[in-house]
């Protein structure tokens, strides 16, 4: 099984979501997963470019393809909306029709070979067993693992867990040594890039995340995507003044929790970068 | 010599509009054989027959061909004349220039007369060449066997049973009854299913004709429509049926509680039970996986380890009768049966596998038929509709419709049909209950064909304020101690979150546990979702391509009662039709060996699927083969793969098929 990966960051993990991107590396080498960042790469779209033109919303994911093709590994990527559009575009672009255009719009030769994966298959699939990594099980630390709407779906061309109830982060959460929590919402809508636009129903939508997580009796939110992160991380005392219930919760990315087990300290893995701040729950489960 | 007829038929304008007749009647007239060529406007009809017949005797016809609709239509009609004629009925060829011309080909007229003519030119040529068949009789077992115990099968029974004949009901469950007995009311006239289901159940039980078998299973069927060899296996129920008198004393003590199928898993029964008061017969089973004896028997015999368990026979030391039978074990009865009526139902689709629907893991979503168990007076609760969480009533119920139908993500992309009425249904029931209840059902269509079913879909919405919503359930999850479900509104165009005490899944229909393997068993074809594949969907609704095998009710597809009722009976109506006869005529226009060329290398053994093809050992010791004519169902493989050319197919020869080919090219 290959170890050895082309690493898409995106742009979110080189700004507001550096925290993701640098527990990524450590947990990736940690575990012995060689993954190499793009030379060159661009946005991949994200929610606007699609919705604007659809082969724009190609485009762009095709010339990150064509940046894997090159390097000739997988490309491994961590963030949930590039995976989507990523995966996507491949997907689109099995249709020869679909890819020669898009290469004459590109000018590029893309021949659509490159796997693309989402970095929790890669961390689930090739470290079957980190029990003996883990030097530091989370115990009694409860955790509600948030897929978000895009990471598994459609069925098609994600696909790669249940639709309605992923086990693959939950799975990951309990090698660790800690609970992962039953909840209903998994795979429910944050609200994605409305914050920009219409904050109600985002602060709707997050609030009933986090206060079903809460209900459930989770210490925290496990999430991979840096969108879903920031809209649960970043309102909390705004929709407190809201709501009023006390539904507040860290947010943390499946990779801090993970490195943090690994032995890596609360800082190394940027805890302190949070909104909602996790290290009082973490020196009280004497993580920290 | 042959003396060949050809006779056209016009089909009123269906062929005379499109094919030329005259220019058939000029072409036909030169063709090898033919002395006489005719037509008329309705070959089919009264004056068509005695004109053909009129003018074979006229001309001393010994063969016929006719040019019409397709042979499926009206060959045994045609058959029938030439019988009247004083012919061997089987010196009658069709040819199809309806279906296979006038009615593909209205564009081109021209052509559609020139391949009219080449129909009729390859049928002069094949009829030449037929030989005189004569079927033969065969005698038949006068007993049908019915597989299945629910409200279809009993139907079947009782019908063939009150005609006259025997019949052996064959029941995998301890009592029969099937899904109809788990309902409460039935739509769309409410009344008690039980009331309606139990005199039936009761009938089945005390009628002479009627021997009925629970807990047994059909193991293996062969042979052929009206000597069909069945076996069956009784299974151990560890009490003696002869002695026992239902009293109802064992399962009152039995001390060891296990969760209850019949209830949908709402509630307890006990490890020796009968699944619900009326069962028939009222017979109890000893459950051999949670019997305290038997598991004390197993750990004696070493099958199984840890804790030694109780050796606790309680419900035979208080049974008054002696009834228990511990050394009963699995019986096989053999028996012949002339026909079988497959009628084994469907189970419901499990919504475990729906996460957005909280997966099987919120207690107070429950799915259709469970809501049935807990509306039943004799069910888990009494009558009463409680939260499986806390036991409260509920006053906010949200229906969801299309659970496992309609849905192609999860392989069910066919309606069940039977859902949108009993939603209706259990909101009216709902609010009978407790008119304090409010209804939401989502909805994708609703269908309600049938004779009455709209208006009563619409009263629930209109007398019992069941609100309707267009669209789908997207989550359905916990929030304190309600259900937060959020929804779509398509017609509002608008997302919906209700909060409700309880949800309810209308969950669709499905084949039944082993429906593929008893269709194996019987070499039945079923469609991908396991449902059996009748002969016609239309026209043979409830016969299937084996003669003598006749399947009804929802094992075909999903079906309420009054069709599972209808069919039922229509089966039973083949049955005795069958049984009318005193012997069986077999067609023989079936493959046939012709023993002095066949080299017995029994290949045609191994292509038959309907294992129609026997050995026998002539008198010069040569293994020769040897078709069954009641099994072959004339496929035609057998002599398609014989190298020696031993095997024929009568009336369809090979000689016949090559004269045939010869004569498109001529």
């Amino acid at each position: 099984m290959t170890k050895s990966y082309s690493f898409y960051p995106g742009c979110a993990l080189h700004a507001s979501a550096r925290e993701y991107d640098v527990s990524t590396l450590l947990v990736c080498r940690a575990l012995g997963i060689e993954i190499t960042e793009l030379a060159k790469w661009t946005c991949c779209g994200a929610s606007s470019a699609h919705s604007f033109d659809t082969w724009l919303g190609l485009a762009l994911p095709a010339l990150d393809l064509q940046e894997a093709e090159k390097a000739g590994r997988p490309l491994v990527i961590a963030c949930a909306k590039c995976y989507s559009q990523l995966k996507m575009a491949s997907h689109e672009m099995q249709n020869r029709e679909t890819l020669d255009n898009v290469n004459h719009l590109t000018g590029g030769v893309l021949k659509n070979t490159t796997e693309v994966v989402h970095l929790l298959q890669v961390l689930n699939l090739d470290s079957p067993d980190f029990t003996g990594t883990v030097k530091r099980p989370l115990k009694d630390l409860k955790v509600a693992c948030y897929y978000g709407c895009l990471l598994v779906r459609p069925k098609d061309v994600a696909g790669f867990d249940d639709l309605e109830d992923p086990q693959i982060m939950d799975d990951i959460v309990r090698k660790l040594g800690a609970e992962s929590v039953d909840w209903g919402l998994k795979t429910e809508c944050c609200g994605a890039s409305l914050m920009v636009t219409n904050r109600d129903v985002v602060m709707n939508l997050s609030h009933r995340l986090l206060r079903q997580a809460k209900q459930k009796g989770a210490d925290c939110v496990a999430v991979a995507c840096p969108l879903c992160h920031s809209n649960l991380d970043c309102y909390q005392k705004d929709i407190e003044k809201v709501y009023h219930d006390g539904s507040s919760l860290p947010v943390l990315y499946i990779t801090q929790l993970m490195g943090l087990a690994l032995g890596f300290t609360p800082k190394e893995m940027l805890m302190d970068r949070h909104l909602t701040d996790p290290l009082p729950l973490l020196r009280s489960k004497g993580l920290a | 010599m042959a003396r060949i007829g050809v006779f056209v038929c016009h089909c009123g304008t269906n062929i005379a509009g499109v094919v030329s007749i005259p220019a058939v009647l000029e072409a036909a007239k030169k063709m090898p054989g033919v002395v006489v060529a005719a037509d008329d406007k309705y070959s089919c009809s009264d004056p068509g027959q005695s004109h053909i017949r009129a003018v074979i005797e006229q001309n001393k016809l010994n063969r016929v061909v006719i040019g019409s609709c397709s042979p499926r239509m009206h060959e045994f009609t045609f058959r029938k004349v030439m019988v009247k004629a004083g012919l061997n009925p089987y010196f009658l060829e069709v040819a199809n220039i309806r279906e296979q011309v006038s009615w593909v080909h209205s564009n081109d007229k021209e052509k559609a007369t020139a391949k009219a003519i080449d129909h009729v030119r390859i049928a002069v040529a094949k009829v030449a060449r037929d030989e005189a068949l004569f079927p033969k009789k065969v005698p038949l077992t006068k007993r049908a066997l019915v597989i299945g115990g629910g409200i279809t099968g009993m139907q079947a029974a009782l019908d063939i049973a009150n005609a006259g004949h025997p019949v052996t009901l064959v029941e995998r469950e301890s009592s029969i009854g099937g899904h109809m007995a788990q309902l409460d009311k039935t739509f769309p006239t409410l009344d008690c299913s039980a009331c309606i289901l139990t005199p039936k159940m009761v009938e089945i039980v005390q009628h002479p004709n009627i021997t009925l078998l629970t807990y047994s299973e059909v193991r293996q069927v062969s042979g052929f429509v009206g000597n069909f060899d069945v076996e069956i296996v009784k299974k151990a129920r560890k009490v003696d049926a002869k002695k026992c008198t239902g009293c109802g004393i064992c399962w009152l003590k039995c001390p060891e509680k296990v969760s209850a199928e019949f209830n949908e898993g709402l509630g307890e029964r006990k490890a020796i039970y009968v699944p619900f008061p009326q069962a028939v017969p009222l017979v109890p089973k000893v459950d051999l996986e949670n019997c305290l004896y038997i598991k004390y028997q197993n750990y004696v015999e070493g099958k199984s380890e840890g804790k030694r368990p109780m050796q606790c026979r309680i419900c035979e030391k208080l049974c008054p009768v002696q009834a228990l039978a511990w050394d009963q074990q699995d019986e096989i009865v053999k028996e012949k049966f002339g026909a079988i009526v497959v009628a084994t139902g469907y189970k419901t689709f499990d919504p475990s596998v729906c996460g957005e629907y909280g997966g099987g893991k919120l207690p107070d979503v429950i799915s259709g038929l469970q809501l049935e168990r807990m509306f039943n007076s004799s069910g888990p609760t009494g009558g009463e509709v409680l939260r499986p969480s806390d036991g409260a009533h509920p006053k906010t119920v949200v229906l969801v419709s299309c659970v496992g139908s309609r849905d192609e993500q999860r392989g069910r992309p066919y309606c069940s049909k039977i859902c949108c009425m009993y939603t209706a249904k259990q909101t009216i029931l709902l609010k009978e209950h407790d008119p304090e209840v409010q209804c939401y059902v989502f909805y994708i269509d609703i269908r309600t064909g049938g004779k009455d079913y709209e208006e009563f879909a619409r009263r629930a919405q209109e007398e019992y304020g069941a609100l309707y919503l267009r669209g789908r359930v997207s989550r359905i999850y916990e929030d304190g101690k309600q259900l937060v479900v959020l929804g779509e509104d398509s017609l509002m165009g608008r997302p919906v979150e209700i909060r409700a005490d309880m949800v309810v899944l209308a969950t669709g229909v499905e084949a039944n546990e082993g429906a593929a393997e008893l269709a194996q068993t019987m070499k039945l074809s079923h469609d991908v979702y396991d449902f059996l594949t009748e002969a016609h969907p239309k026209l043979k609704p409830v016969e299937t391509q084996t003669d003598g095998i006749l399947v009804a009710g929802a094992c075909v597809g999903p079906k309420d009662i009054p069709e599972c009722v209808a069919q039922g009976g229509a089966a039973a109506a083949k049955v005795s039709a069958l049984f009318s006869q005193e012997m069986l005529t077999s067609d023989p226009m079936v493959a046939s060996v012709d023993n002095a060329r066949c080299i017995g290398c029994l290949l045609c053994v191994q292509v038959c699927p309907y294992k129609a093809i026997d050995t026998q050992v002539l008198r010069n010791g040569r293994t020769v083969a040897l078709v069954n004519e009641s099994l072959c169902r004339a496929c035609g493989l057998c002599p398609a793969v014989c190298r020696p050319k031993a095997v024929n197919l009568r009336g369809f020869t090979n000689q016949q098929l090559l004269a045939e080919v010869n004569a498109l090219w001529q």
